[in-house]
């Protein structure tokens, strides 16, 4: 690096360090956060934390209420995670370069993902809420339609990273349409799938949580019932539980993700 | 199948066998991986809890419902300048999460890197991070509202957990693929830890730290309206939460919509840009 070069980046670095503490007063300002309140708040909440949220012999007596609606929440995250994820494919399929059928149906499954991933899983739970009810279904699709928009932008990702010259050498030997999206593009970008559909089934189990807050459903609603009346020695129990779960998911998954990339 | 001729080629079991399974062991982890995906759904809905639902109805009302929403926009309960103040607030509120979680986030990192850092010090930040992100991110704002009382700082420091999570792992892995020469250079020159830090990883990291923290303030405003809604934080996600379950009116929820949406794919543009830019191959979460 010759010294002009050094000089512009130290520059660089100088400007965008202050941009950020503008921002960041300005952000204050806005919010009414007090640097000096978060920092004092922050030692004694974790000591509220360890003398508050013990799991007691009493608490214990819960635990089968809480893991059946544990169960419940993985189980709607995986029901939402996999068939969000065939609705996907065919969207993936639609809207990645290599494989669209016309420029209609491209922008279509690109605008279709799009709108449903950027409005967040909160507005489609208390949207779907309002006339689907307090039950499983109306969590299952929330999260289904956020997990549709994110899986498909991945899985587009996927086939156009994938399959380049498998397409092309299927396309010479002359290969129907559906031959090729069926011997080339999905055993290619396969693996890749499926990691993204575990990450997500990851994912979605906390986002099941806040859905479930807001919808009455699944551990959510058993958290927010406890919370509310205060009981957090079952508030850290099913706190506890939530991440054993997620742990052991990840772990499974994490193993599958090396077996098969 | 032309390998039958070469009997070297050939799939053998350990007591010589030709083996007739075909595929190997990656092939067969997804084929059970999806079987196991496909039966757990299946039961799913078997399990699900329908009390109360009326599907046909609640389907076409759901229609109707959506149809208020995106045609008939409008606001209803406060004006123009609140909601941009709401807005702000949301945003706000990300920005702060994302930056004091990215300054926490690098010092963490420095402790993770495997090139920076003793082998035990690494293995126990990993261990924490991998503790702190298992809890959803609502959970950390609800108990810090009970523990730090309510406000802005409750909700800061709760999704500050998760940015720091995120973001120790990505800064982590950058640094750990800063070039060894550089390293290897300035320790030659008898420089501390500090200087390497300084001279060494701060300059042939920096953009990458900040395209990271930007990728992660664009998650963090998702997360910022969310628990305005759901751990009444405030912003943009409160107003939609009250706007649906208190006033029942489409209009103003199909009006908060709109917005959230608007700078949601404004971020999306940046960061797509950002990530073209600075990181060539797919992005992980």
């Amino acid at each position: 690096m010759s010294e002009k070069v050094m000089q512009k980046r130290k520059w660089q670095m100088t400007i965008a360090l202050i941009i950020i503490i503008a921002i960041t007063y300005l952000s204050a300002a806005i919010t009414k956060f007090n640097f000096i309140d978060g920092l004092v708040a922050f030692p004694e909440a974790i000591g509220w934390m360890f003398s508050n949220l013990l799991i007691t012999q009493e608490s214990l007596e819960k635990l089968p209420t809480i893991l059946d609606k544990l169960v419940e929440t993985i189980f709607m995250s995986i029901a939402a995670t996999t068939t969000a994820a065939v609705v996907s494919i065919f969207l993936g399929i639609m809207g990645s370069k290599t494989t669209s059928i016309n420029g209609f149906l491209s922008t279509f499954a690109r605008f279709i993902a799009s709108v449903s991933r950027n409005i967040p899983v909160v507005a489609w739970a208390l949207i779907l809420l309002l006339s689907f009810g307090q039950n499983s279904l109306t969590g299952y699709l929330a999260l289904f339609v956020g997990t549709v928009g994110f899986l498909t932008r991945a899985f587009i990702e996927s086939i156009d990273e994938a399959s380049h010259s498998a397409v092309e050498a299927l396309t010479a030997t002359g290969a129907t349409y559906f031959h090729i999206v069926n011997k080339a593009v999905i055993p290619q970008s396969l693996p890749q799938m499926i990691s993204w559909i575990l990450f997500m089934i990851e994912t979605n189990i906390r986002s099941a949580t806040l859905v479930g807050i807001l919808t009455g459903t699944g551990i959510g609603y058993t958290f927010d019932m406890y919370y509310k009346s205060m009981n957090y020695n079952v508030v850290a129990l099913v706190t506890f539980s939530i991440v054993i779960a997620v742990i052991i998911i990840e772990l499974m998954s994490n193993y599958i993700r090396k077996v098969i990339m | 199948m032309e390998t039958v001729a070469n009997p070297t080629y050939m799939k053998r079991k350990r007591n010589g066998r030709i083996s007739i399974k075909a595929g190997s062991k990656s092939e067969r982890v997804i084929r059970l991986t999806m079987m196991l995906l496909f039966v757990l759904t299946v039961t799913a809905f078997l399990l699900f809890d329908y009390t109360g639902l009326e599907l046909w109805t609640a389907i076409v009302e759901t229609g109707q419902n959506l149809k208020v929403m995106f045609f008939e926009p409008a606001l209803n309960h406060f004006t123009w300048a609140e909601a941009f103040y709401q807005v702000g607030v949301t945003l706000g509120l990300a920005v702060l999460s994302t930056i004091i979680g990215a300054v926490i986030a690098f010092f963490l990192a420095l402790m993770a890197a495997t090139n920076l850092s003793k082998e035990w010090v690494t293995k126990v930040v990993r261990v924490i991070v991998a503790f702190i992100r298992a809890v959803p991110t609502v959970l950390w704002v609800l108990i810090f509202a009970i523990a730090a009382g309510l406000g802005s700082e409750a909700a800061v420091l709760g999704m500050l957990f998760h940015s720091i999570a995120y973001l120790v792992k990505a800064f982590s892995e950058a640094f750990e693929e800063v070039d060894k020469g550089i390293l290897e250079a300035l320790r030659a020159t008898g420089s501390s830890w500090w200087h390497v830090v300084i001279h060494g990883i701060m300059p042939s990291t920096f953009t990458y730290i900040l395209s990271w923290t930007f990728l992660r303030f664009e998650i963090n405003f998702a997360v910022a309206v969310a628990m305005g809604a759901a751990a009444g934080a405030g912003g943009i996600g409160f107003e939609l939460f009250m706007a649906s379950g208190f006033y029942f009116d489409l209009s103003e929820v199909g009006f908060i919509t709109y917005a959230i949406l608007i700078i949601a794919i404004i971020l999306e543009v940046f960061s797509t840009q950002l990530k073209n830019r600075y990181f060539p191959s797919s992005v992980r979460n």
